[in-house]
């Protein structure tokens, strides 16, 4: 089972965002970098499907040179080997054109299964994923929680409103991890000693032979205009009141006479 | 040359979701600012009446792909009938909702277009010709102003974020190629819960509890019920096997957006501020004053929460 897994590096949840001096980006300077945490759910379930049949686990992640770190940590975690696509002129791509940049390393790589994160929590577009799936004419089952894979054909349960469905496709198929598919395993000692001398190659844009006028920050389709910090809210107003019951006669009047929205 | 507005709905079994409804809404207010047509999208099977309920909103046209291969949801399906009907009549504008359905369709139709898609939009707005679109990042850490270049532009929309507004017109109802193509995926199961539940991500109200419920959350639900509302969780409260995963609220749960949100016993971790920080109104009940979340919320409570929920329910009750 040749198994390729999309991961990206995000700043870590806990960061201070904080919108740089162009009104445009964000200041990168004091950020933490991390996996994005539904990259590692899938990194875990392509190790786990692995283990249990064999196979090869690629991890393929565009960025610049520190993304070496992330790709470095799911090796860590036991991935074979990994393909870095590194480009100054694929910086700023928009969503379709990193799944454009993604879809043409896929071109060239053998693979039964694409695992990615359902999104990533940096622009939350839940995009990417389903895009490389269009673009390779492959079927895409988003927001999986659990999947199982039998001979050719892979069943997923994928998260709808109100409860699940179970849907099931011939492989290859790209599917994107939710959280509750698994609990991702953390990288051990001997695995980071491992990972050092694990395969990991650099691509750019001519080595997968993407025009570079048709990506990167001056070819976006979905371009930023403005970054403003989130509208402030009121100031809290405090209950109040001795007693529980007081607090709570006192909070639904505020709700039901101020905010009116009971 | 591109134009008019395109508003893709989301039926299943023959009820519309809310956030149709509210696509729809923004879709009517952005055409009359444009003096453009509105048509609104109905796929699925046998849903030609259920279609033709969609007048109350005002599209002007109401395009109805009705096959049985469209009974259920496909990623496939459903993006090659809406791929031709977009590429046939050339709107400039295509709405949809974003939930989980909207989602995965938008991302792969955009794709399938070669067209810009804002996802997860809290507004849209005119600025001269442009349209304008905000969308939270980062958690909901900054708001982005983005525009898209080229059409058809795509935006779908946070549910319960923009206004339903009732426009009644007499719509031209039209059936259009409902030719599903290849399905390359196949639905074994639904396992859907009991339907009388709200669903979280429509809810009114949610009222959340964390890691302060102890475990016990019948005074959460009992309010929860009482005011109409749904019950979320925090992912601590979820990690310790109280609430099931579909309740998680925030970064790596769901976004919601009601008109009240209670937070009980929820310390107000950035992570999941970042599902709830869009509320309209949010009310925090936790027996710590220094608690984070009260630096998020309107209204505040400083107590033990198994006794102000409670008496909080014996409230409302009252109120109805
Ligand atoms: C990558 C990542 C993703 C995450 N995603 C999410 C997410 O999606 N959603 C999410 O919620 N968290 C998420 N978290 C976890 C988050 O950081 C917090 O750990 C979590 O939200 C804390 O849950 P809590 O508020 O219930 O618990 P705590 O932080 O332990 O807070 C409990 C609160 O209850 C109060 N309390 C205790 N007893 C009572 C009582 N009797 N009456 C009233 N108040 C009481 C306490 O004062 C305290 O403020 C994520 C973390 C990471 C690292
Ligand atoms: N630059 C990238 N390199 C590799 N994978 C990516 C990249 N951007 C997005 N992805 C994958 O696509 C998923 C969804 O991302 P997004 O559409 O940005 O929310 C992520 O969880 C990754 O699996």
């Amino acid at each position: 089972m040749e198994i390729v897994v999309l991961v990206k590096q995000v700043p870590d949840t806990e960061s201070l965002i904080q919108i740089a001096g162009d009104g445009v980006s964000i200041k990168t300077e004091d950020l933490k970098w991390v996996m994005n945490p539904y990259d590692e759910f899938a990194v875990e379930e392509a190790l786990r499907i692995k283990e249990a049949q064999g196979g090869t686990v690629t991890i393929l992640s565009m960025g610049p040179a520190k993304t070496v770190e992330t790709i470095r940590t799911a090796l860590a975690m036991g991935a074979d080997k990994g393909i870095h696509i590194n480009d100054p002129a694929a910086e700023g791509s928009d969503a379709l054109a990193t799944a454009k940049i993604l879809a043409a390393a896929l071109k060239e790589m053998p693979y039964d299964l694409i695992i990615a994160g359902m999104r990533a929590v940096d622009g939350d577009n839940y995009q990417v994923a389903p895009a490389v799936a269009e673009l390779l004419g492959i079927p895409q089952i988003t927001q999986v929680i659990q999947e199982e894979i039998t001979g050719d054909t892979i069943r997923c349960t994928q998260v709808v409103e109100g409860g699940a469905a179970v849907i099931e496709a011939k492989l290859p198929v790209l599917f994107t991890a939710q959280r509750g598919l698994n609990e991702p395993r953390y990288a051990s000692l001997p695995g980071i000693m491992k990972a050092k001398k694990k395969p990991l190659d650099t691509k750019t844009l001519a080595d997968l032979g993407v025009d570079a006028a048709t990506v990167g920050a001056q070819n976006q389709k979905v371009q930023i205009t403005a970054l403003n910090p989130p509208p402030a809210r009121q100031a809290i107003t405090m209950i109040e009141g001795d007693d529980p019951q007081t607090l709570a006669v006192n909070l639904v009047k505020k709700l039901h006479e101020e905010a009116k929205v009971l | 040359m591109a134009q008019g507005i395109f508003v893709i709905t989301e039926q299943r079994g023959g009820t519309f979701r809310k956030v149709s409804f509210e696509a729809l809404s923004e879709g009517r207010r952005l055409a009359d600012a444009k003096n453009a047509p509105l048509a609104a999208i109905v796929c699925g099977s046998g849903v030609e009446d259920t279609a033709a309920a969609l007048e109350k909103y005002g599209p002007d046209r109401i395009l109805v792909a009705d096959d049985a291969s469209l009974a259920d949801y496909t990623t496939d399906a459903y993006t090659n009938v809406i791929a031709k009907a977009v590429q046939s009549e050339d709107p400039e504008l295509i709405l949809i909702g974003a939930s989980i359905t909207g989602k995965d369709l938008s991302a792969r139709l955009a794709a399938r277009l070669d067209a810009g898609l804002a996802m997860d939009c809290v507004g849209i707005r005119l600025e001269g010709d442009d349209f304008i679109f905000t969308r939270p990042m980062y958690g909901g850490k900054v708001i982005a102003d983005v525009k898209i270049n080229g059409t058809p532009k795509l935006a779908a929309i946070r549910p319960n974020v923009m206004a339903i507004a009732e426009a009644p017109r007499s719509s031209a109802v039209e059936k259009i190629d409902a030719e599903a193509g290849e399905v390359k995926t196949r639905i074994v199961e639904w396992k859907l819960e009991s339907t009388d539940k709200v669903e979280l991500t429509e809810a009114d109200i949610v009222v959340s509890g964390g890691r302060g419920t102890g475990g016990d959350f019948s005074a959460i639900e009992a309010l929860a019920d009482a005011l109409g509302g749904a019950v979320g969780a925090s992912r601590t409260a979820v990690d310790e096997g109280w609430r099931p995963h579909s309740d998680q609220v925030g970064q790596t749960g769901k976004v919601v957006s009601p008109n009240l949100y209670v937070a009980c016993g929820i310390s107000g971790a950035i992570q999941h501020l970042a599902g709830m920080s869009t509320s309209k109104v949010i009310v925090a009940i936790n027996k710590d004053p220094e608690a984070p979340i009260f630096s998020k919320a309107d209204y505040g409570v400083v107590g033990d929460l198994a006794q102000v929920v409670p008496a909080m329910t014996e409230e409302v009750k009252k109120l109805k």
